[in-house]
């Protein structure tokens, strides 16, 4: 049986993320709640939906900058854990999932007369990004094609396609599955995509399992 | 096959396919580099961009600039005042700094597309800027910078397009918008490149370091600042436990408190066979490179710094870092992964021993720091964020 063949291509696109500094810090709990209510969408962007691009293995036990800075700044144990859990990706839009994290702090600072005060050099500083998209050359035409272009593409790919398209559309699903649904008419295995979870985990072990499903499919595709 | 290729054995996967990706969309466009001299952090980097970025036929030029003894007397003088130091600069001098740099401006040829400034003394070029993109590079941390000294500098700062700044919390208020780029080390030049273990004794023979026993080296000014006189009294903590030698490298030259901490650290040494001082200038690349390697544990006990790249170029040679908690070494090191940040002579007495103790320990936080340099501190990730920005900017 010939390859099912797409209506039209996927295109890989990887991103460089350019940092831009906001010049506004907190150097307390107190200032965090305050700054977090008054910067733009986007720093709170980067600050949560943006660690999935940044962190590695090792880093990625925070879930989001802000745990990470009361973790090993504050060294609040309370909040650490308060704001770690916090997936980005239950929200319907980054004006919801600040609200909630403006909600934790303060709900952490009821009762408190004051909070840890850090040096300026262990604030937390804002900053925001500015994604410039680099096309990767990578294009597939049918299911074989496009997990051998997953398999080898820079991770930014997999941040882009599936953690920043569906971020910042507030769509539900990501490029990849939207594809599979689209183009391939594959249904069931774009819901498996979307399905899978990439919070707390890293991009190569999300592309991982991503091609795990890829295996499935074709491996019940041959006759 | 480019200069670039050569970094496909040593960079992240898929990092020299996106700078050659990156490229394309900046094809045509002429970068200039300044620069304040030839030598120091700064122009490692740049060293290293012009002929890669050459090569992948993006017109790239470097150049300096100079003036008189006044004029680098006022460019120190600025410089020192930007970094939060208490000096005083005459108005009479700033006119002459800056008259000096209108004639910098004629000779160098200015006709590129995207001009990046670094630092203090080439700064007030941009006075006489054209319609290119004018990029300040801050590699220092201007965050405590003389009130009144920032109040003349921004003034300057804010005629160019952008700033750029090595890491957050350096910056102070500027109107134009700020990024973060990190800063680099080059994996494949003489400082960094591998070396032979034969290689590495030959170089350390004439130095008078034998390899007869751990070896805890710290590289960087005899200044306040980097604490040499704070990491030997750790050393000597140390030593009560465990058969170790100390080796400090001053590099660098100038600092005025340099021949006192050094009067005190050849005292100390002259006590102790196992303590070893030595003075090296900072281009003794090999030197350097073969005391980071021959290393068990690497120190960088700052109190006070900038983005000092030693503690990167050790990670890269695969030794842990214990480092002051102190500037860049904060996001450099993280703390039980790649080393450790203290904050007393105690605190890295304690971590040395607690390293000396577990060896496996050594192992394993040597090879994560070598992969943490390699994914954010080689130069193949700096020439992608530059070529970000340059895309970002021009667009």
């Amino acid at each position: 049986m010939a390859p099912r063949v797409a209506k039209r291509p996927f295109t890989f696109t990887g991103c460089v993320e350019l940092r831009q500094t906001l010049d506004v810090h907190a150097l307390d709990e107190r200032e965090l709640g305050h700054r977090l209510q008054e910067v733009p969408a986007e720093s709170i962007f980067f600050h949560t939906f943006g660690y999935f691009l940044r962190h590695r293995p090792v880093t990625t036990a925070y879930g989001n900058d802000f745990a990470r800075w009361a973790a090993l700044e504050l060294g609040d144990r309370a909040l650490t854990e308060r704001l770690a859990v916090v997936d980005p990706f239950a929200f319907p839009d980054v004006d919801a999932l600040r609200e909630h994290l403006v909600t934790i702090v303060q709900d952490h600072l009821r009762g408190r007369d004051e909070s840890r005060r850090v040096e300026f050099d262990r604030a937390f500083h804002f900053q925001r990004s500015h994604l410039v998209e680099v096309p990767l050359g990578l294009t597939a035409t049918n299911l074989t094609e496009f997990r051998a272009g997953l398999a080898s593409v820079d991770a930014s790919a997999i941040y882009l396609h599936i953690v920043e398209t569906r971020a910042r559309s507030e769509r539900s699903t990501g490029d990849f599955a939207e594809w599979l649904r689209t183009s391939l008419d594959l249904s069931a295995l774009a819901e498996r995509f979307d399905h899978l979870d990439p919070y707390l985990t890293t991009l190569e072990r999300v592309r991982g399992r991503l091609l795990g499903l890829l295996d499935e499919a074709l491996e019940s595709e041959r006759p | 096959m480019s200069r670039l290729d050569d970094y496909r054995r040593v960079a992240g996967p898929g990092a020299v396919d996106l700078i050659l990706r990156l490229t394309e969309q900046v094809q045509g466009r002429r970068f200039l580099h300044v620069t304040g001299g030839r030598l120091g952090g700064t122009t490692e980097m740049v060293r290293a961009a012009v002929p890669i970025l050459n090569d992948l036929g993006i017109d790239t030029r470097w150049e300096v600039t100079g003036g008189d003894s006044a004029y680098y007397a006022t460019a120190r003088t600025l410089q020192a005042a930007l970094e939060g130091a208490e000096r005083v600069l005459s108005e009479e001098g700033l006119a002459r700094w800056v008259d000096m740099n209108h004639l910098n401006a004629k000779k160098i040829d200015l006709d590129a597309d995207v001009i990046l400034v670094h630092d203090g003394q080439p700064a007030s070029l941009v006075t006489d800027r054209n319609a290119a993109k004018w990029v300040w590079r801050c590699s220092f941390d201007c965050s405590s910078a003389q009130a009144s000294t920032w109040a003349y500098f921004r003034a300057l700062v804010d005629q160019y397009d952008a700033a750029v700044f090595s890491m957050p919390g350096f910056e102070s208020r500027l109107a134009v918008p700020m990024y973060i780029i990190p800063p680099s080390i080059d994996p494949l030049s003489e400082r960094n490149r591998e070396l032979a273990p034969r290689d590495i004794g030959e170089i350390l023979t004439p130095l008078g370091v034998a390899r007869d026993k751990a070896l805890l080296v710290q590289v960087g000014p005899f200044t306040r600042a980097h604490d040499p006189l704070g990491v030997v009294n750790a050393y000597r903590l140390v030593k009560r436990h465990h058969d170790v030698r100390l080796v400090l490298v001053g590099i660098g030259d100038g600092e005025a408190e340099r021949h006192e901490i050094l009067s005190q650290l050849l005292e100390a040494a002259h006590e102790d066979p196992d303590l070893i001082v030595l003075e090296l200038p900072s281009e003794a690349h090999p030197q350097i490179n073969a005391l980071q390697r021959a290393a068990t544990i690497v120190l960088q006990k700052s109190v006070h710094s900038g983005f000092d790249l030693w503690p990167i170029e050790a990670m890269w040679k695969g030794k842990p870092v214990v480092g002051g908690y102190a500037g860049g070494l904060a996001q450099q090191i993280i703390p039980e992964v790649t080393g450790y940040t203290v904050h007393s002579v105690e605190g890295a007495a304690f971590r040395i021993r607690h390293l000396l103790n577990n060896p496996e320990l050594i192992a394993r936080m040597g090879a994560a720091g070598r992969e943490q340099v390699r994914r954010s501190f080689l130069i193949t990730r700096h020439l992608v964020d530059d070529l970000a920005l340059v895309v970002h900017l021009t667009r």
